[in-house]
């Protein structure tokens, strides 16, 4: 009896990965549930025979049937991404040595936003969309277009560093990222914002203007929460500019 | 009138790739390249990459729609170097050759699509299908940039495209 118990948990813990049930927006969570063949604890050759049908929700619709502009201008909760978020820190935090290892990790999950992110926004351009050949064209991109994008405002600056041709600067007075998460006094130099960096980095590195993007706290007393995102350039992208002005 | 799609990722990698006939003019959609040419598309593609590179980055003004970017001839072509050389010599003489038109998407993935005479108009709409095809695999979080697209839907979202544009 054990045994067949701990079958069908496991098999229901595949059920809700199906990739085509898990984000179908109209079916509420419980019917989705409720409509699912419930597995049968028998042998493990009828497990893997059921398993070949979990590949379709029932409404057979796939990842091509959605329309791309449907979250366009939604607005999500709050709450919701400030949990995901703060589970996704600790989650991070779990794994890693130190706090250079922990922002890596969290650059790496902001990456595969952003490069996605690219391709939707630019394609919501429709046929004024273009590819973006200058290192101004592409930060503009990203403090208006995909600012705008995920957080409803522009960034609050952008900054070309005086002292390094390489190094351009973004702040965001209050990042939106951050506003639930507190960082204890003894890891004052995390930023939790580094994923924010990611999502910037995987911008410029699909655009190929490969860049390494960081994020530091630069607090002050209007904005304690003030980060900057500071991006350097690749040699390469400096002598492509210059052939440019030439 | 047949054409050879293929999509090529940011490491010059393939990600699909399909042959196909038209459908205007009463086609019935089935590619018809000869044994030997069917070798040379793959070729001429990846060598029409080099070129790309270089169109990329110049006065485009950033469009992502490259039309015709080259031209693989006959026996009229030529300057180029070996390429058509090649080409010229299994096309034999006054056969049409072959145009390379790209679309070149903002993460550097290129659609590449080789064509035996010129459709301006209906290659871009085509392309503009793709793209939508493409954006929505790659939302899909079990994808990554540069894997390959082996979705049926995929294919026969593409497929579909060619029917009603080209």
């Amino acid at each position: 009896m054990e045994r067949s118990n701990t079958d069908s948990f496991r098999h229901s813990q595949y059920l809700p990965f199906s990739p085509t049930t898990s984000s179908h927006p109209s079916t509420p969570l419980a019917q989705k549930h409720a409509s699912l063949p419930i597995p049968t604890p028998t042998t493990a050759s009828s497990l893997s025979g059921s398993a070949s049908t979990l590949r379709y929700s029932q409404s057979r619709k796939t990842i091509y049937d959605r329309h791309l502009n449907r979250s366009k201008g939604a607005e999500l909760s709050k709450a919701s991404f400030a949990f995901l978020f703060g589970e996704m820190v600790q989650y991070a935090q779990k794994r890693v040595s130190g706090i250079q290892d922990l922002e890596k990790k969290l650059n790496a999950h902001g990456y595969s936003v952003g490069q996605r992110l690219l391709e939707l926004l630019v394609w919501r351009e429709g046929r004024s969309g273009k590819r973006e050949t200058r290192v101004l064209g592409i930060l503009q991109f990203i403090t208006n277009t995909l600012w705008r994008a995920i957080y409803n405002k522009p960034a609050d600056a952008l900054e070309k560093s005086r002292d390094h041709e390489d190094e351009y600067m973004i702040s965001d007075n209050d990042p939106m990222v951050n506003t639930y998460i507190s960082v204890p006094k003894e890891m004052n130099q995390l930023n939790c914002a580094a994923f924010q960096a990611g999502i910037i980095e995987a911008v410029l590195d699909s655009c190929m203007f490969p860049a390494r993007v960081t994020a530091h706290s630069v607090p002050n007393e209007t904005w304690p929460g003030k980060t900057v995102f500071l991006i350097k350039f690749e040699q390469v992208v400096l002598d492509r500019e210059a052939e440019f002005i030439s | 009138m047949s054409f050879y799609f293929v999509i090529i990722g940011t490491k010059d990698n393939p990600l699909y790739e399909a042959e196909f006939g038209t459908w205007k003019q009463g086609g019935d959609g089935v590619a018809r390249f000869r044994d030997e040419q069917r070798h040379l598309n793959q070729f001429i593609a990846h060598s029409s990459l080099d070129l790309l590179e270089e169109l990329q980055w110049a006065g485009t003004g950033g469009s992502m729609y490259l039309k015709c970017i080259e031209r693989f001839a006959g026996t009229a072509g030529g300057g180029s170097g070996g390429v058509v050389g090649v080409a010229g010599g299994v096309n034999g003489a006054g056969a049409g050759g072959v145009w390379v038109s790209v679309f070149l998407t903002a993460g550097n993935i290129k659609f590449v699509l080789l064509h035996d005479t010129r459709a301006d108009e209906p290659i871009r709409q085509f392309f503009y299908d793709v793209y939508e095809l493409y954006t929505k695999t790659l939302m899909n979080p079990f994808y990554s940039v540069d894997m390959e697209v082996r979705s049926a839907v995929f294919d026969g979202r593409v497929r579909a495209g060619v029917k009603k544009y080209l």
